[in-house]
């Protein structure tokens, strides 16, 4: 399956099978060694690439020669890290290996992976006390925190797992046993709710999609295919723009896997989206993370296709779950820990040129319409009231 | 209000006849003690009255020159005093009194002073204009030079005439049989008694605030129908009546928080019960007729010498009132932090009076407290928030609780808001907002915020590497403060006027304002200016970042600055203290095509704001009120 998540490939790495991913342009399967090395461990990757590009790479099976060079030098300038020796392996129990596990599902988010991988460390742990099975979840938490610190949607699933899951006056019972089947009972919740918002947010954003509209996306993202595929299930009539996503080509898949629902589709390059805005009557695109602002951090181009739209008084609607929704507050784009990603440029690039390889960026929540979340259909400003709500 | 304050001016007379004849009798054995007493009270007349700029207080101008009507009489009367004696000097001194009569002596001395002061004035004119020539006067008392109230600014003959007239005042008034001279001597005696009594007992007798502020609401309307002759005995009597009005009465009384001051009837009203005589600026601006605004330093050492008169009033709370009044205290935190330990002063000294429950009489001495602050100053919203909180606590207090174990539990209570709301949220907005400082940024900051200084001695500490602006303005300068204390610190400072925002903000990262206050639709309460730094700001596209603490938000909302301000001393726009070549205003000051306006804040729209940094956390401004919600519930929970 095109959209098979990264812990296929991830753990096929593992198994010491090289593979050859089918959307990889004739490049060659990087030594597994290294990337099992890579991604097994449990502190955040020394290297260039961000743990959270490899994991959306993984996740769209695009993994470019120029990334794979990268990946390899990298684990070649730090050769003598030895990762395997890490305290989670000595333990019966791992969260990080649950985490994986979990991740194997198709489609399943990393957060509600996460999430997942949490609600087992308490049906697995042998604490006697509340306050036991608190420090046991944090230390968990923290560790999956640790695997990828660039990833906005697993700190913010984490900690909103943590407050869910902690804060509740459930807490009061005397027993320690009823209480604490009564946070796993909070916590499946939690898992469950996670895993339907997706489909909640596709209901939700139904209403919006109108007969005869064009629909500009970037990027690939599931929610946004999960809109899209309802619509056209409800025999919505639309057009979609994609962009062309680069330069991991995400835009690519999503036009295919529309024209595989024969949704009309027409492929822009990136740099066509204010030429194009004119016939475009809502930009769809979601959301790595949702900061307190209300603004959202994106694949890169978000902010640039938002200032066109906003420009072009066109509606901009970002489909999010909540557990994407994250205590940060930018002030600009400097201003986030950026997660690099290697860029393919078809001609040599000189090593005197630098290059801008960040992987995302931040768009200010004036230029955002609406957000689709499963809590519902929110203004920008509303992140925060639901934020401070659930964290304070 | 009207009507039912106008019967309570009737019956007054009755009470206080009932006073009268029963007091007087057993204060007349001791004829001896005002002698002493005069004497001892003699020096702070020469130490207090000519080391302030002070003016009569009875001369309060109204609110506009055209609507007086207590003013004429008053000066008639004065006019009319001028003319007989010597002896009626004293005798119109004497009058005066019950503005604060049950007191100690150096306030009803210098208080006679003060009456005779103005005298020649009084007697320059006829009694018509003198509302007018009154008002003119007291707003022009710096310019002109008659800085002191006192016997300096008279005529040579006329006041050693009247100090000797002072020294042995309770002879001449023993020679005389005039039964108002007899009871102004009662009177003497009766607040050395009282006193004696608060030096001996270190306590403050539960003598109540509205006693004194309700005489002299009544002197002045009493003042108003009657002669001369009949206005002295009947201004002399409300006095005799102790404890009559009770805290309650004063806080119904009490001033609203946010008078409307073009009101001109709420405003004679609230003159009268004012402890606080302040003068008020004549040429007001038209737009801000509703703010109060008076003569800056014209009234503390007035208050100064009413310190051992107002015998309700806790002397921390005093204390702290004169502090806000002559600017020594300033800033929303510090104000706050003031107010709150004087109340636990108060707390600490309570005791609850026989037949009176420690919940309702608490709260109403607290709300006579807070009456005589706003008095002072206009209450700032973090200080409102904490009153409501400390009142919201006595409220609560359980009815089962002892004495004793109520006042600990409030005087932990409080101590707990002052950690939690304003020493514990700063070091957390401090944690906040040094994540938002990074190498190499050129912070800009407007004033002296002192979460905003926290800051950037955090960040200092931290050893990143910043540069900051401090951008200031006439009249008060704070900024030179804040960068005397970051330069000290070694950090990196450029300093410059508002004026030239424009210019620098352009190097400029971001930019760290304090604020007053945050109202629930985003709007930045702050320090005049702050407006004008945050739109140039977000003109240049640099993110600006307020500090300031939750308690200080409120869930009004206000969409400009015009409409709840508080006004300066126009004063201190008008002059360049200490460069007499550029007082181009000099002599200006009184002419009516002339307006000063010192606005002390300004609202900034939350379009300007990229981030309020509280204690919980930072957020956008649209999220105020959510915050204020949460707040408050946890006020009405816990």
């Amino acid at each position: 399956m095109l959209r098979s998540s990264a812990s296929f490939i991830l753990d096929k790495h593992l198994n010491n099978k090289p593979i050859s991913i089918t959307h990889s342009i004739d490049s060659p399967p990087p030594p597994s060694t290294s990337m099992a090395d890579e991604n097994s461990n449990p502190n955040p990757n020394p290297n260039p690439i961000s743990a959270y590009y490899q994991t959306r790479a993984a996740h769209h099976g695009i993994v470019t020669s120029g990334w794979l060079e990268q990946a390899q030098a990298a684990v070649r300038r730090y050769p003598d890290h030895d990762y395997s020796s890490s305290p989670d392996s000595r333990r019966p129990f791992s969260v990080i290996e649950e985490f994986n596990n979990w991740r194997q599902q198709p489609d399943l988010a990393e957060a509600v992976a996460a999430i997942r991988a949490l609600a087992a460390v308490i049906r697995a742990s042998e604490a006697t006390t509340m306050m036991e099975l608190e420090i046991e979840l944090k230390k968990a938490s923290d560790t999956l925190k640790a695997w990828d610190t660039t990833s906005i949607s697993l700190t913010a699933g984490c900690d909103l797992f943590m407050r869910y899951v902690t804060r509740t006056s459930a807490l009061e019972f005397e027993d320690f046993n009823s209480a604490k089947s009564r946070v796993l009972e909070r916590a499946e919740k939690f898992g469950e709710i996670s895993c339907k918002a997706r489909r909640m947010i596709a209901m939700l954003s139904q209403d919006f999609i109108f007969d005869g509209c064009t629909i500009l996306v970037h990027g690939f993202s599931r929610v946004v295919f999960e809109i899209l595929k309802t619509a056209a299930q409800n025999k919505k009539l639309f057009r979609v723009l994609c962009t062309e996503g680069r330069p991991d080509k995400t835009g690519v898949m999503l036009a295919n896997e529309l024209a595989k629902l024969d949704v009309p589709v027409k492929l822009l390059i990136d740099s066509a989206v204010a030429y194009s805005m004119d016939e475009v009557d809502m930009v769809f695109v979601g959301a790595d993370g949702v900061v307190e602002s209300g603004g959202i951090i994106n694949m890169m181009g978000t902010y640039q296709i938002a200032l066109v739209a906003h420009g072009m008084n066109k509606p901009v609607y970002v489909a999010a779950e909540s557990y994407k929704f994250a205590r940060l507050y930018p002030l600009d784009q400097k201003d986030l820990e950026p997660a690099l990603r290697p860029i393919d440029f078809d001609v040599p690039v000189l090593p005197k040129v630098d290059v801008e390889r960040s992987a995302r960026d931040y768009t200010p929540p004036q230029y955002l319409t609406l957000l689709f979340t499963d809590l519902g259909v929110l203004t920008p400003s509303v992140v925060s009231d639901e934020l401070i709500q659930l964290y304070l | 209000m009207e009507s039912r304050r106008n019967p309570r001016a009737v019956v007054d007379p009755k009470v206080r006849q009932v006073g009268f004849f029963t007091s007087s009798q057993p204060d007349s054995t001791q004829q001896q003690q005002p002698d002493p007493i005069a004497s001892v009270s003699s020096p702070p007349v020469s130490t207090i009255s000519p080391s302030g700029n002070s003016l009569s207080p009875v001369m309060i101008p109204p609110p506009r020159h055209n609507s007086s009507d207590t003013f004429p009489l008053r000066g008639a009367a004065a006019a009319a005093a001028s003319a007989v004696s010597p002896s009626s000097f004293s005798y119109s001194s004497r009058r005066d009194f019950p503005d604060g009569s049950m007191t100690a002596s150096p306030g009803r001395v210098s208080r006679g002073s003060f009456v005779k002061s103005y005298v020649p004035v009084a007697s320059s004119l006829p009694g018509v204009g003198i509302d007018s020539m009154a008002a003119a006067k007291s707003s022009s008392v710096p310019a002109t030079g008659l800085t002191t109230v006192s016997v300096v600014n008279m005529p040579p003959g006329l006041s050693e005439e009247v100090q000797s007239d002072q020294k042995n005042n309770s002879k001449s008034l023993k020679e005389k049989t005039t039964k108002a001279e007899r009871r102004a001597l009662q009177e003497a005696q009766r607040a050395a008694k009282a006193a004696a009594k608060a030096e001996g007992g270190g306590k403050v007798p539960p003598v109540t605030l509205g006693s004194v502020a309700g005489t002299s609401v009544k002197a002045a309307k009493t003042a108003k129908p009657t002669s001369q002759k009949n206005d002295v005995v009947v201004a002399a009597g409300p006095s005799e009546k102790k404890g009559g009005p009770s805290e309650k009465d004063r806080k119904k009384d009490a001033p609203h928080p946010r008078m409307q001051y073009d009101d001109e009837s709420r405003v004679v009203k609230a003159k009268r019960r004012a402890v606080v005589k302040q003068t008020e600026a004549k040429n007001r601006v038209e737009l801000f007729r509703h703010l109060p605004q008076y003569e800056h330093g014209t009234q503390l050492p007035d208050l100064e010498t009413k310190f051992f008169q107002l015998d309700p009033m806790h002397p921390a709370v005093y204390k702290v009132g004169l502090q806000y009044l002559s600017g020594d205290i300033a800033g929303g935190n510090a104000r706050c932090i003031a107010m709150l330990q004087a109340f636990q002063e108060v707390v600490k000294d309570y005791s609850t009076p026989p037949e009176k429950t420690l919940n309702r009489d608490m709260t109403a001495k607290i709300s006579s407290y807070v009456s005589f602050l706003i008095e002072c100053r206009p209450l700032s919203v973090s200080m409102g928030n904490a009153i409501r909180f400390v009142k919201n606590r006595i409220a609560k207090l359980p009815i089962t609780l002892s004495e004793s174990e109520a006042k600990a539990a409030l005087q932990s209570d409080i101590e707990t808001f002052i950690n939690e709301k304003i020493i514990v949220a700063d070091n957390v907005i401090v944690k906040h907002a040094v994540t938002k400082i990074r190498d190499g940024d050129v912070l800009l900051t407007y004033g002296s915020p002192t979460a905003v200084e926290m800051v950037l001695l955090r960040a200092h500490e931290l050893r990143k590497k910043f540069r900051v602006l401090v951008v200031d303005s006439r009249p008060k300068l704070e900024g030179q403060l804040l960068l005397r204390r970051l330069i000290k610190r070694g950090i990196n400072c450029t300093y410059t006027h508002i004026n030239a925002i424009s210019y620098i903000m352009h190097e400029v990262t971001k930019v760290f304002l304090g604020a007053s206050s945050v109202l629930s639709n985003g709007t930045v309460y702050s320090r005049v200016g702050t407006a004008c730094v945050a739109m140039v700001a977000n003109a240049f596209r640099v993110p600006v970042l307020v500090c300031c603490e939750a308690y200080k938000f409120h869930e009004r909302v206000q969409l400009d600055s015009i409409c709840s301000n508080e006004l300066g001393d126009p004063n201190a726009i008008s002059k360049v203290r200490g460069r007499e070549d550029i007082n181009y205003l000099d002599g200006l000051t009184n002419n009516t095509n002339l307006q000063f306006l010192n606005l002390m804040y300004d609202a900034t729209p939350s379009d300007y704001i990229s981030m309020i940094i509280t204690d919980y956390g930072m957020v956008p401004p649209t999220s105020v009120p959510v915050i204020v919600r949460e707040y408050q519930k946890e006020h009405v929970l816990v």
